[in-house]
């Protein structure tokens, strides 16, 4: 496909757009998330009817009914097994499952671990609000401590998931998080997505209007995002902070937050490798969480953008050379020769 | 060692001169033989009854096998819980079970004599391991004293044979450890029951040469077991007759020994080719369905793809995406992993793509009986699912149908966008029988087509007046869900231009297949689901009725318990009795003339290994007075057992 000389297919965004009527609440942020994976397909040169979205069960999970592609709302955290069987039949492809974090981590969590583990070829957007919407405000796997739903009267105690340190320890050879707000972002990230060969894992920051409103505040408020987020770029120093003068740097094995300039040289800031083989260090970024460190007087900032992302075989492509191999070896199967591949014997007239 | 006739008869051997070896033998040609290998589950025992099949099989006899083992892999050496048996029927005429009573039993030790010396007829042939007999083995079996010695096995040809010690004779001098020298007994064991049944010895010689191939010193000392076994019968003269069982007259053609798993296994893969379609077999492993998965994955040269799932519920979604891809998404289970597909199965049945689902039913409920027969999940597959959720049923007779019910799962699921049930019980899936290879040319042609183009033309329904509103609205757009004239709606495969379509387990329009919850279209869609399952019916074979057509008894069976209900209506018959007999292949739908058939007999006999399933769908559906003859045991039907319910209808 990517070789041929023909101009990659365009596509507008209205065309990307079923008549379906979009029926999440006003104001949630699936709605920047499903424009902006509109917008980042219009130049990913893949024709629409190659693409597919597949779907699990929640609000998130009504997204496949509102893109104009091929979409299949499947049942509760299984959409990842969908995913792979449509990749196993047609490999020609491009397969999204859309997600969120009670659909993916809880009911779903053993599926995702284990598409990423395999490196199918699918791109898994997993929709973080950290709650239950669709049934109406519970609190999820995501939830941190002290999160007051009507399930957990008096805060949940229970220690939350990090879907990136999830996916890194299953091995997801492409890794990211971006925020339904951050739209320009959002759109680049979905784009590196779409060109990464493998399962690509996307968390996304997305805000529950109704019952977990202003949860990514300190991401998204103009004036302490700087100071909570790190943008990650490829080879660059993991710097942040209104004038870029924080970094981490490694003491040991620890990380820590410096000031440039004052604590230390850029020299001694960490440089971010997303093709690094070795998942580690990635790992440790997935470690930075905002509400661990509320009262710390450096608070880690939680990074953004890729963390990982790595070429590896995919399932398919290795299934593929199997068969290839198979077929090499002892010839491509007749079914006579199947029928008798056992011991005959004939019976005459 | 030495030879004990039950009747009194003495050791020595009888004058009898027509032997053909230049001894003093007797050669008594038999119709028919169940013979039955037991012991450890280490001893190799399935593979003692595996071998001593196929070598019938090659000789030209009819066989049926019954391989019955414990769900331990290796229970404590010499208990009870591990004995292992592989029953083998082998005869000169035509035969559909593995036997009631056993002609001949081996056994290794005293717990295998102890689990399956009730199973031996009177007057029949015991072969003995004698070195299974000392008294830590004994008090295993829960013994007081020994069974040989204690006059208690007077009633039947006790041929005791000290296995361990000749095996280790024969093989000294190939270099083997103790343990490994140990582990040919069972081809001692086999070439002695080879002697006693005049078997020749080529087709496991050449199985050894074979299956050794890299490791000669396994190869010539399996062989020396093989060969000490033979010789040993023959010279000890353990025995004062050999038996022998002539060729069975069956039709003519090219034949081979087949199980219930691997026939489906080929059946899959010839349905899905001759309909060229990529098959993607997904499955997690279980007793007793496993074998389907590993069969498959043997085949990749011919292009299969077999997924080995993390969960049952994995392996259903991956086979239903493969279905909404295009292939033939086919999982394989047993019945606790149907419990854990049926969210899914329902998705499938909402969505109306092809699935098939192969359940090797075992003793439930729950665990249940992991390696032990049963036909207890015919309910589940009709009702097992939350909402009204039909899918079609189909069930194989024999180990060689198998092979046809594949090729009619993989039919139906295509034809009619459904799942389907193919319910085989693990007594099909391990037993084996002579299959006719068929030819190719004639196997049923399966054609799929699959929706290249917009369908909306001509299409007047809900929101087409209005326009561009609404998907399927205007002309040139594609209607997933406008049917054919059985109902079936179209499967449009992703990657098609033009036809891009979103479909899910939300209630959807007809035809549009938009989501719709408006009440009258959910009654509608339940009754167009259910309709089109009921269509399937006009596609299959009415039921055919055997036997007296002026009987008062019909004997109605489904499944594995074929035959031997076969055999016992053929045995009442010959008896005089009055009896006819029709098998269900088809569950869901049954067949258009099921109703009639029903009506014109006075009483309905079924026998199930359940405790009555389809009798209740046969009172339910058809009023039929039905009563069930159900064994809940594990195991499959004796003969004599419906025999006996048969006489006892008719009293």
């Amino acid at each position: 496909m990517a070789a041929s000389a023909t101009p990659l297919p365009t596509l507008t965004t209205k065309e990307l757009t079923s008549d379906q009527e979009v029926r999440w609440c006003p104001g949630c942020g699936d709605y920047s998330i499903l424009a902006q994976m509109r917008k980042a397909l219009t130049t990913v040169g893949v024709p629409r009817e190659k693409l597919a979205f597949v779907s699990g069960i929640g609000c998130s999970s009504r997204f496949p009914y509102y893109m104009n592609t091929y979409g299949f709302h499947t049942i509760h955290g299984r959409a990842p097994t969908f995913a792979t069987g449509l990749r196993l039949a047609n490999p020609d492809l491009q397969v999204w499952v859309v997600t969120g974090d009670g659909d993916g981590l809880s009911i779903g969590g053993n599926h995702l671990i284990h598409a990423l583990r395999r490196n199918v070829d699918i791109k898994v957007l997993l929709f973080n609000n950290e709650i239950y919407g669709l049934t109406k405000g519970q609190y999820s796997p995501a939830s941190r401590v002290g999160t007051s739903s009507k399930t957990s009267p008096g805060g949940s105690f229970e220690t939350p998931v990090r879907p990136l340190s999830l996916a890194l320890a299953a091995e997801a050879t492409f890794v990211a998080r971006t925020i339904d707000v951050d739209v320009q972002h959002m759109v680049a990230t979905f784009q590196k997505a779409a060109a990464h060969k493998g399962s690509a894992f996307v968390e996304i920051y997305q805000n529950c209007k109704i019952f977990n409103d202003g949860v990514f505040e300190y991401a998204t408020d103009k004036s302490v995002k700087a100071e909570n987020v790190l943008y990650l770029e490829h080879g660059k120093p993991m710097l942040f902070g209104k004038d870029r003068s924080k970094g981490i740097r490694m003491s040991g094995l620890k990380p820590e937050v410096v000031t440039v300039g004052k604590d230390c040289g850029l020299d001694d800031i960490l440089t971010h490798d997303e093709a690094a083989e070795d998942p580690t260090l990635a790992y440790l970024l997935s470690r930075f969480a905002h509400d661990e460190t509320p009262n710390v007087a450096n608070p880690f900032p939680e990074p953004v953008g890729v963390y990982r992302s790595v070429r590896k075989p995919t399932y398919e492509e290795q299934l593929e050379a199997r068969i290839t191999e198979a077929a090499a070896k002892k010839g491509k199967g007749k079914i006579e020769d199947l029928f008798k591949a056992e011991d005959v014997w004939t019976v005459a007239e | 060692m030495s030879s004990e006739n039950g009747s009194a008869a003495p050791t020595a051997a009888p004058p009898s001169a027509n032997g053909t070896n230049g001894h003093h033998k007797r050669v008594e040609e038999v119709q028919s033989v169940t013979i039955r290998f037991a012991g450890d589950s280490g001893d190799g025992m399935q593979l003692a009854g595996t071998q001593f099949t196929n070598t019938s099989a090659l000789a030209g006899n009819d066989i049926a096998t019954f391989p019955d083992f414990p769900a331990e892999i290796r229970a404590p050496a010499g208990t009870l819980a591990g004995v292992s048996g592989f029953q083998v029927h082998f005869a000169s005429s035509d035969i559909h079970t593995p036997g009631d009573a056993l002609d001949a039993l081996v056994v290794m030790n005293a717990a295998a004599l102890k689990t399956n010396l009730r199973d031996l007829q009177p007057g029949g042939i015991l072969v003995a391991n004698s070195e299974g007999f000392e008294t830590s083995d004994l008090s295993k079996a829960k013994y007081k004293v020994s069974p040989l010695e204690d006059g208690s096995l007077k009633g039947y040809k006790v041929v005791r044979v000290p296995v361990t010690k000749m095996t280790r004779e024969a093989v000294a001098e190939c270099k083997l450890s103790p343990r490994e020298a140990d582990r040919c007994k069972n081809f001692f064991a086999l070439g002695l029951v080879y002697w006693m049944y005049e078997r020749s010895l080529e087709p496991t010689l050449k199985w050894i040469r074979e299956k050794f191939a890299k490791n000669p010193q396994f190869v010539e000392a399996n062989t020396r077991a093989l060969k000490a076994g033979y010789n040993y019968g023959e010279t000890v003269e353990v025995m004062p007759v050999q038996y022998k069982v002539a060729k069975a007259k069956i039709a003519p053609g090219t034949y081979r020994k087949i199980t219930g798993n691997e026939a489906i296994v080929l059946g899959l893969v010839a349905a899905t080719q001759l309909a060229n379609k990529q098959l993607v077999y997904a499955s997690y492993p279980i007793t007793p369905a496993s074998s389907v998965l590993e069969g498959l994955a043997e085949l990749r040269r011919f292009g299969v793809k077999t997924f080995q799932a993390e969960d049952e519920i994995a392996a259903a979604g991956v086979a239903i995406g493969a279905s909404y891809g295009g292939a033939v998404g086919v999982t394989g289970t047993s019945g606790p992993g149907v419990c854990l597909k049926s969210e899914a199965i329902g998705l499938a049945v909402m969505t109306e793509l092809p699935l098939v689902i192969v359940n090797v039913q075992r003793g439930g409920p729950s665990t249940g009986l992991p390696t032990k027969t049963e036909q207890a999940d015919l309910l589940q597959a009709m009702f097992g699912r939350n909402g009204e959720c039909p899918a079609a049923i189909i069930a194989p007779q024999s180990p060689g149908d198998c092979f046809d019910i594949a090729f009619e799962a993989v039919r139906i699921a295509t034809r009619f966008m459904c799942p389907v049930f193919l319910l085989s019980d693990g007594y099909l899936a391990n037993g084996s029988e002579p299959w006719k290879i068929p030819d190719v040319a004639k196997l049923p042609k399966i054609e799929v087509v699959n929706a290249t183009a917009p369908n909306s033309d001509g299409w007047t329904g809900a929101g087409h007046e209005s326009g561009a509103e609404g998907e399927g609205g205007s002309t040139g757009k594609f209607l997933p869900y406008k049917r054919d004239e059985y109902l079936a709606r179209p499967w449009a495969v992703p990657g098609t231009a033009g036809l891009e379509h979103r479909i899910g387990g939300i209630e959807k329009q007809d035809v549009t297949g938009n989501i719709n919850y408006e009440a009258g279209n959910h009654e509608h869609m339940t009754r167009t689901r259910a309709k089109k399952i009921e269509n399937i019916a006009l596609t299959i074979p009415d039921l055919a009725v055997t036997g007296d057509a002026d009987a008062d008894l019909l004997v109605a069976a489904w499944g594995g318990t074929f035959g031997s209900v076969t055999t016992a209506v053929e045995r009442c018959r010959k008896n005089g009795l009055k009896v006819a007999q029709v098998h269900f292949r088809y569950l869901n739908p049954m067949p258009k003339n099921t109703a009639d058939v029903l009506k014109r007999y006075k009483k309905v006999l079924v026998p199930e290994l359940n405790a009555g399933q389809l009798s209740w769908l046969l009172r339910a559906k058809y009023l039929a007075p039905a009563e069930g003859l159900n064994k809940i045991q594990g195991k499959p039907f004796l003969v004599s057992e419906i025999v006996a319910a048969i006489e006892k209808a008719l009293s």
